[in-house]
């Protein structure tokens, strides 16, 4: 890098790149920056270590207030996904909004005018720390089970076949892909994970109702249709189920909210 | 280089920016002045590809914004420094953004050097700065890529006379580098002293234009003396149009013309200069009144 711009005198001090010699900016650097700037403060970060705490909260649960027969790896981990099936949306959602609700586009867009790219690399930023979020789960979910070998004294049950496995990795990575779709649509963070939250509400409400809606739910309701990935079961008609809803309630949304950041005016 | 040809955005029934052209050379300071909602800050947004244009185009360095690879590198731009997150550091600010650009990270310890920020201040997060200190870390923001151009948006604002001094210097210094400037402002005097070329503004489009001696030279001069009657009627048989005020007399001539008046009247004068920041303050006034926010005097 050249010198210091030279205050002193008003000679010219350094020569500057070329336009042509000056690259693009790659977009691994892109990624880098903004899950840097999803835990750089203290809000962001404290978000991820809550939720990470909350999944040993419920595997803590079961630890001390389950039955022995439940002290397995398998309980505890798929303990952890009713948290997370709401929290891992909000991961998402604040990756997605964070950008609007502090005005600091003006410098985001500024320094790469190219939106589609930070769009892109919002996503991926987000579902890498879902997946940190997971990972969490999966090491709150092993300690309680040593644990229960230590002071419950059961036999450790570590047995969950790989399908289950990535199964419970695609299903929660659903969800963040599902809340970074809800905040590109709607930009605004607490509409953002009202909405999210009350998905799931609604649609319970609304199966219950009658045969025909409930029948209904089976192909739209996202959080029906990653059951059986969880489990490992998942039959060609329920590929089907879950890539409907995903189309739904994450294709559709995450299109609107493509194109809202991609023409938005940026204020 | 900044160019703008033609540059209109429209909302629905409202101009905002009305067909506005100018040009920015190298080396030179740029005052875009107007009064509030002109367009000034709409401009900017189009000039750097944050607001699509109505119709027209803007280049800078001969491309549009977004035909720069890695703007921040040839353009720095600071259009609202308020508009940053509260609880990120100055300097983790900075580091975002020297990351985001490839700089060195040095370069980030550089720029809050330039800008007068102290390593205490950048450990410090934003929501406790001062308007100053957030300026000046929008400032550095903009000059972490080592720009040619420079694009800000009310820089001054909120700078105290210090801070203001400052900033003039280090904005000359860079114009005289070599450096393009385009800054807009409500700050008459302060714009006045720094820049070149003046582009007023009023509701969204150009109501003056021109280099700084060409737009205050027609304010005339201002002259006081021992007998300001008779320097008067000097003046008037010359043909020179006169005013008086409470504050002397103004003159539509040159500070030369007016004093060898004098000299040949054998006037004793106290006080000769351009009429200059009275001028552009007049000159802004009477231009944007149609557009001003102020009740009309009956």
């Amino acid at each position: 890098m050249t010198a210091v711009l030279d205050r002193e005198t008003a000679h010219p001090t350094h020569e500057r790149p070329a336009l042509g010699e000056v690259k693009g900016i790659p977009f691994t650097r892109l990624v880098r920056v903004e899950l840097r700037k999803m835990t750089d403060t203290r809000a962001g970060r404290w978000m991820l270590i809550v939720m990470a705490a909350i999944s040993l909260l419920v595997v803590s649960i079961n630890l001390i207030w389950g039955s022995n027969a439940d002290q397995t790896f398998g309980t505890f981990l798929g303990l952890t996904s009713f948290p997370l099936m709401i929290l891992l949306p909000i991961v998402g959602i604040m990756a997605a909004t964070a950008e609007w609700s502090q005005r600091t586009g003006l410098v985001t867009f500024t320094l790469e005018p190219r939106r589609g790219r930070v769009l892109a690399a919002k996503n991926v930023a987000g579902v890498l720390l879902g997946l940190g979020v997971i990972a969490a789960a999966f090491v709150a979910a092993a300690l309680a089970q040593l644990l229960a070998v230590w002071f419950n004294g059961v036999d450790a049950d570590w047995s969950m076949p790989w399908k289950v496995v990535l199964g419970f990795v695609v299903a929660m990575t659903v969800f963040v892909i599902q809340g970074l779709a809800f905040g590109f649509a709607l930009l605004i963070t607490p509409l953002a994970i009202v909405a999210s939250i009350l998905l799931p509400t609604i649609w319970s409400i609304v199966a219950g109702i009658s045969e025909r809606l409930n029948s209904i739910g089976a192909w739209l309701d996202l959080n029906r249709t990653v059951e059986p990935l969880m489990s490992g079961t998942m039959t060609g008609e329920q590929w089907a189920h879950l890539g409907t809803s995903s189309l739904v309630w994450i294709g559709i949304p995450m299109l609107i909210g493509a194109w809202r950041v991609l023409t938005r005016e940026v204020k | 280089m900044i160019t703008v040809e033609n540059l209109t955005k429209r909302y629905g029934q409202f101009t905002a920016v009305d067909d506005i052209s100018f040009e920015v050379q190298p080396g030179s300071v740029v005052g875009f002045l107007g009064p509030n909602g002109a367009g000034k800050s709409t401009a900017m947004r189009m000039m750097t590809g944050l607001t699509p244009p109505t119709s027209g185009r803007s280049t800078i360095l001969g491309r549009d914004y977004h035909a720069l690879p890695n703007p921040a590198r040839h353009v720095g731009v600071m259009l609202d420094a308020a508009a940053q997150h509260p609880g990120r550091t100055g300097k983790e600010v900075l580091h975002l953004v020297g990351m985001t650009i490839g700089a060195p990270k040095s370069r980030v310890d550089q720029a809050m050097d330039m800008v007068g920020l102290t390593p205490a201040e950048a450990k410090r997060r934003v929501r406790n700065y001062s308007l100053g200190m957030r300026q000046r870390l929008g400032l550095a923001g903009a000059l972490m890529g080592d720009p040619q151009v420079l694009i800000l948006d009310e820089p001054a604002n909120g700078l105290d006379p210090q801070g203001i001094h400052w900033m003039r210097q280090l904005l000359r210094a860079y114009a005289d580098q070599g450096g393009t400037v385009l800054l807009s402002s409500h700050l008459l005097h302060e714009v006045q002293i720094i820049a070149d070329e003046l582009v007023m503004i009023g509701r969204g489009r150009i109501v003056a234009q021109g280099s700084k001696a060409e737009l205050l030279g027609a304010g005339g001069t201002r002259v006081h003396s021992l007998d300001n009657d008779a320097l008067a009627n000097a003046l008037q048989a010359k043909g020179f149009e006169v005013s008086g005020d409470r504050s002397g007399i103004l003159v539509q001539a040159s500070p030369e013309e007016v004093g060898r008046a004098a000299l040949d009247a054998q006037i004793v004068l106290t006080e000769l200069h351009t009429a200059g920041s009275e001028g552009l303050e007049q000159l802004f006034l009477s231009l944007t009144a149609a557009d001003s926010r102020e009740p009309q005097a009956a």
